[in-house]
C-alpha cells in the first residue's frame, strides 16, 4: 500500500494498464510530454514511449472518433478530455457511434474506449471549467458512466473501465484530486494522506463496475451520492447528527439497484444529491427508481438537492454549489416529514 | 522487391524542451519587402506563395519596404504604438492582481500585441470581431475603457457580465466585440454567420474572427472555412500561430508539413501568412483582406506567425515544457520594440517621448486599477447580488427558476450570508 492522492492513483492505474496490455494507448490534449494540465499522465510518455502516450490535436470529436476506430481494430484507447465542459464536440461520436457500434453491427464491432475527464466545480473556473454533464451520458443506452470519490476507487474503477469491452465515460471530480472536500470552501484544505481511501495498492487490482459502496452505514435515511457530493453528504450527516446511510454509487451506469433498494427499504427515507443541474439530471432517474421499487417503504417524499438550473456562475460558486448547509437542511426536512 | 516496412505512428515533437537551447534557424524567413502584393480580388491560386511565405514590411534596419508597406499615417501609427503599450502594461498589472488573489484568473497576450491592435486599426470601428481570449488588444485599440475590463476581471458590482464569466471572457457589443466563449473554436463559424447576415442585409460591414493554431484542429475551424468559401462571406478568418497551445507545439495541430495559411487555397480562397510581430505587415494584410471582403470578393485566411511570450495563463508554468529563454531566441523579435524602432528610424518618434508615453500609460493603468479595486475585487468583494445568477437564462424567468432563487435566498439567510 502506498499513500496516493487521486491524481497519483489515476496515474498509477494508467501506468499499470500500459504495462500489462500493449493494446492500451493514452492520448489527449497536453497529456504527452507535459503529463496533462492536472498531471494525471505525468511521466507516462517517458516510461511507455511516445507511440503509446501522446498529445492530440485540440479536437475532442476527432480524439474520440479515432479512439472508436482504434477500439474497433482491437486497441483499448484511453482519451483524456481536458475538461468535461469540452466534451460536447465529441457528442455525436459518443452518442451515435461509440454507444451503438456493437448494436448496429450485431456484435461485429465494438468500441472499448475510455474517456477520462475532470468534472465539477470548486475551482472558480466559471461556466466552462465546472460542469457536471454526466446526465447527458447516462441517458444514452450503450454507454457506461463512472464517477469515483476517492483514490482507491479511482484506480480500481479506471482499470475496470479500461478492461471493459464497452465505451466508458470516466468523470473525475477535480475538486477531490488532491484531497477530500466536505463542501466548506472556507476551511483549510485536506489531503488524502490521512484518509483510509488514500491507501492504494501499487499494482493491479480492480473495483468492479456496477457495485455501489456504503460509505457510512446508518438507519435513519439514505443519501444517494457520487463524486464530490459523497464527501458533502458525510459532512452534512455529521453536522445534523442524523444517522444517515451514505451510498456512493461509484458507477452511475451500470447501477447497483440492489444496494439502493436494500438501503431505502431499511431507512424509509431517501435524499438524492448531485452537483449537476437539477432538471432532467441523473437524480431524476434515481428518484423514479426509488419511487418504483421502494414506494411502500417510504415514510417521506424523496428529496433531491442539486445544482441550480443555471450555468455555473464564476463569482457565485459557493452559492451555487450544493454544500453541507443545503444538504443538511434537506436532511432535517426529510426527518421531520 | 522491397518488403513492406512495418508501420508506425509519426508523433510530432516540439523542437525544444527545457534544457535545450532554442535555435530557430530552420525557419526560412524571407527578408522584409520580398513578398508580392496581388490585387485584393486575386484568386486563391494567386496567393499560394503568400500562404507558404511570410509577408514582412519592417526590415532589420527599421525601415519599411516593399509593396505591402501600408504607408501608415503617423497619427494612426502612434495610436497603434500606444495601444500596444497599454495592452502590455494592462496585462502585467492584471497578472499581478491574480497573484495577489484579487482575481481568480488572468491571461496575457504578451508578444502578440501587434495582432489585435494592428488588425483593429485596419478594420472599421463597426466591423464585428469574434475574438479568442488573447485579443484584448482589440478592445484597447478601439478605445474601450480599461476600467470596464478591470471590473470584469475583479468580478465586482460594475462587471457588466454580473460576475458570471471567468475573468477575461469579455463581451462588449458596443465595441464590436462578440461575447467570448471558453469553448475553443466556436466563434469561428459564428463570425461567418454574422458576415452572411451582413451580406443578406446588403450592409457594408464585415466580420473578423480569430482562432489559435491549436484550436484550429477543431471541426469548427473547418466548418467556418467551408461556409465562408461556399457563400463568399465577407469575413476575415485569422489564425494566430503563436507556436504553442499550452504545452503542445504547433506541429500537434498539423503545422509541421504545411503552413496553416495554405489550407485556404484548398478551400478556394486566399491564404496569407504574415509576420505577426511586424505591426505594418499585419496592418497591411488585414487591410487587404478587409478591402476584399467589403468589395464582395469573399473571405481570406490570415495566419499570424508569432510567439506566445508568456505563460498560457496564470494556471500555467511553461518552464515545465519549453526552454525558459525560448522567446529570447525567437527570430521575429518583439512587436512593440520593432515598431518603436521603425518609428524612431523614420523620425516620427524618439526615446524620450517613448519613456514619457510609458510613464503616462503606467499612471493611467494604475489610476484605473485603483478605481476598479475600490469598486470591489474577487477576494473581498463587493460583488453583484448572487440572485442575479438566475437572470438571462431565458428572456422571461420561468417559475422553477423563481422558486430556486427564493430557495437560494432562504439558504443564504440560514447560512448568515444575507440579512433575514
Ligand atoms: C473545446 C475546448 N477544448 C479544450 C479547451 C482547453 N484549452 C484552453 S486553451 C487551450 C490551448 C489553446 O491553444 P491555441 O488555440 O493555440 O491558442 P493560444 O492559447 O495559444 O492563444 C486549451 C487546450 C478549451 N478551452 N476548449
Amino acid at each position: 500500500m502506498t499513500s496516493m492522492n487521486m491524481v497519483q492513483a489515476l496515474n498509477s492505474a494508467l501506468d499499470v494498464m500500459l504495462e500489462r496490455d500493449a493494446n492500451v494507448l493514452v492520448f489527449g490534449e497536453d497529456v504527452g510530454f507535459f503529463g496533462g494540465v492536472f498531471r494525471v499522465t505525468e511521466g507516462l510518455q517517458q516510461r511507455h514511449g511516445e507511440q503509446r502516450v501522446f498529445d492530440a490535436p485540440i479536437a475532442e470529436g476527432g480524439q474520440i472518433a479515432v479512439a472508436i476506430g482504434m477500439g474497433a481494430y482491437g486497441l483499448r484507447p484511453v482519451v483524456e478530455c481536458q475538461f468535461a465542459d469540452y466534451i460536447y464536440p465529441a457528442f455525436d461520436q459518443l452518442v451515435s457511434a461509440a454507444a451503438r457500434l456493437r448494436y448496429r453491427s450485431a456484435g461485429e464491432f465494438n468500441a472499448p474506449l475510455t474517456v477520462r475527464s475532470p468534472y465539477g466545480g470548486g475551482i472558480f473556473g466559471g461556466q466552462t471549467h465546472s460542469q457536471s454533464p454526466e446526465g447527458l451520458f447516462t441517458h444514452v443506452c450503450g454507454l457506461k458512466t463512472i464517477i469515483p470519490s476517492n483514490p482507491y476507487d479511482a484506480k480500481g474503477l479506471l482499470i475496470s473501465a479500461i478492461e471493459d469491452d464497452d465505451p466508458v465515460l470516466f468523470f473525475e471530480p477535480k475538486r477531490l484530486y488532491t484531497g477530500p472536500f466536505g463542501g466548506h470552501h472556507d476551511r483549510p484544505l485536506e489531503t488524502w494522506a490521512k484518509h483510509p481511501a488514500g491507501e492504494v495498492p501499487a499494482g493491479y487490482y480492480t473495483v468492479p463496475l456496477g457495485q455501489a459502496s456504503i460509505t457510512r452505514s446508518g438507519g435513519d435515511l439514505t443519501i444517494l451520492a457520487y463524486g464530490t457530493m459523497v464527501h458533502v453528504a458525510l459532512t452534512a450527516a455529521a453536522e445534523t447528527g442524523v444517522d444517515a446511510e451514505v451510498i456512493d454509487l461509484r458507477t452511475l451506469w451500470p447501477l447497483d439497484t440492489d444496494a439502493i433498494i436494500a438501503s431505502v427499504g431499511k431507512t424509509g427515507r431517501c435524499l438524492i444529491i448531485h452537483e449537476a443541474t437539477r432538471t432532467g439530471g441523473y437524480g431524476a432517474e434515481l428518484s423514479a427508481l426509488v419511487q418504483e421499487r421502494c414506494f411502500y417503504h417510504l415514510e417521506a417524499p424523496i428529496e433531491r438537492v442539486a445544482g441550480w438550473d443555471t450555468p455555473y456562475p464564476c463569482e457565485f460558486e459557493w452559492d451555487y454549489f450544493p454544500g453541507p448547509l443545503r444538504v443538511g437542511d434537506a436532511i432535517r426536512r426529510l426527518m421531520a416529514a | 522487391m522491397k518488403r513492406d516496412s512495418s508501420l508506425h505512428l509519426h508523433i510530432p515533437h516540439a523542437r525544444f524542451r527545457p534544457g535545450d537551447t532554442a535555435d530557430f534557424s530552420y525557419l526560412s524567413l524571407p527578408r522584409a519587402g520580398q513578398s508580392p502584393c496581388p490585387p485584393s480580388d486575386a484568386q486563391a491560386s494567386a496567393t499560394r506563395d503568400l500562404a507558404d511565405g511570410l509577408v514582412r514590411v519592417i526590415g532589420d534596419d527599421g525601415g519599411a519596404v516593399g509593396p505591402w508597406d501600408p504607408k501608415l499615417d503617423p497619427g494612426l501609427a502612434l495610436k497603434g504604438l500606444r495601444a500596444m503599450l497599454l495592452t502590455r502594461i494592462f496585462d502585467d498589472r492584471m497578472f499581478k492582481a491574480q497573484r495577489q488573489g484579487k482575481t481568480p484568473f488572468y491571461l496575457k497576450c504578451t508578444g502578440e500585441e501587434a495582432v489585435a491592435v494592428a488588425q483593429a486599426l485596419a478594420l472599421r470601428p463597426d466591423d464585428m470581431c469574434f475574438p479568442t481570449y488573447r485579443q484584448q488588444g482589440l478592445l484597447i485599440a478601439r478605445d474601450w475603457p480599461i476600467l470596464d475590463m478591470m471590473c470584469q476581471i475583479y468580478l465586482n458590482p460594475k462587471d457588466r457580465l454580473k460576475g458570471r464569466q471567468l475573468p477575461v471572457l469579455y463581451s462588449a457589443r458596443q465595441a464590436g466585440f462578440f461575447s467570448l466563449a471558453g469553448n475553443l473554436g466556436t466563434q469561428f463559424p459564428q463570425a461567418v454567420g454574422w458576415a452572411m447576415a451582413s451580406a443578406y442585409k446588403r450592409d457594408t460591414k464585415i466580420a473578423a474572427a480569430w482562432i489559435g493554431e491549436g484550436a484550429s484542429a477543431e471541426g469548427d475551424f473547418h466548418q467556418a472555412m467551408v461556409f465562408a468559401a461556399v457563400y463568399r462571406a465577407p469575413v476575415i478568418l485569422n489564425l494566430v500561430n503563436n507556436q504553442w497551445a499550452i504545452s503542445s507545439s504547433q506541429g500537434v495541430a498539423g503545422g509541421e508539413e504545411a503552413s496553416f495559411a495554405s489550407r485556404a487555397v484548398g478551400f478556394g480562397f486566399p491564404g496569407i501568412r504574415v509576420d505577426g510581430n511586424d505591426f505594418l505587415a499585419v496592418y497591411a494584410v488585414t487591410r487587404w483582406a478587409a478591402e476584399r471582403a467589403r468589395n464582395n470578393h469573399g473571405p481570406t485566411l490570415i495566419e499570424l506567425f508569432t510567439y506566445r511570450a508568456g505563460a498560457h495563463s496564470t494556471s500555467d508554468d511553461p518552464g515545465r515544457y519549453r526552454p525558459g529563454d525560448e522567446y529570447q531566441h525567437w527570430p521575429l523579435g518583439d512587436p512593440i520594440e520593432r515598431f518603436k524602432a521603425h518609428l524612431i528610424r523614420i523620425g516620427a518618434w524618439d526615446e524620450a517621448r517613448h519613456q514619457a508615453l510609458v510613464a503616462e500609460i503606467e499612471t493611467q493603468v494604475d489610476a484605473a486599477n485603483r478605481e476598479a479595486q475600490g469598486l470591489g475585487v474577487h477576494s473581498n468583494g463587493p460583488h453583484h447580488d448572487p440572485a442575479t445568477m438566475f437572470e438571462d437564462i431565458y428572456k422571461e424567468m420561468p417559475q422553477h427558476l423563481k422558486e430556486q432563487r427564493a430557495e437560494m435566498q432562504r439558504l443564504r439567510v440560514l447560512a448568515g450570508r444575507a440579512p433575514s
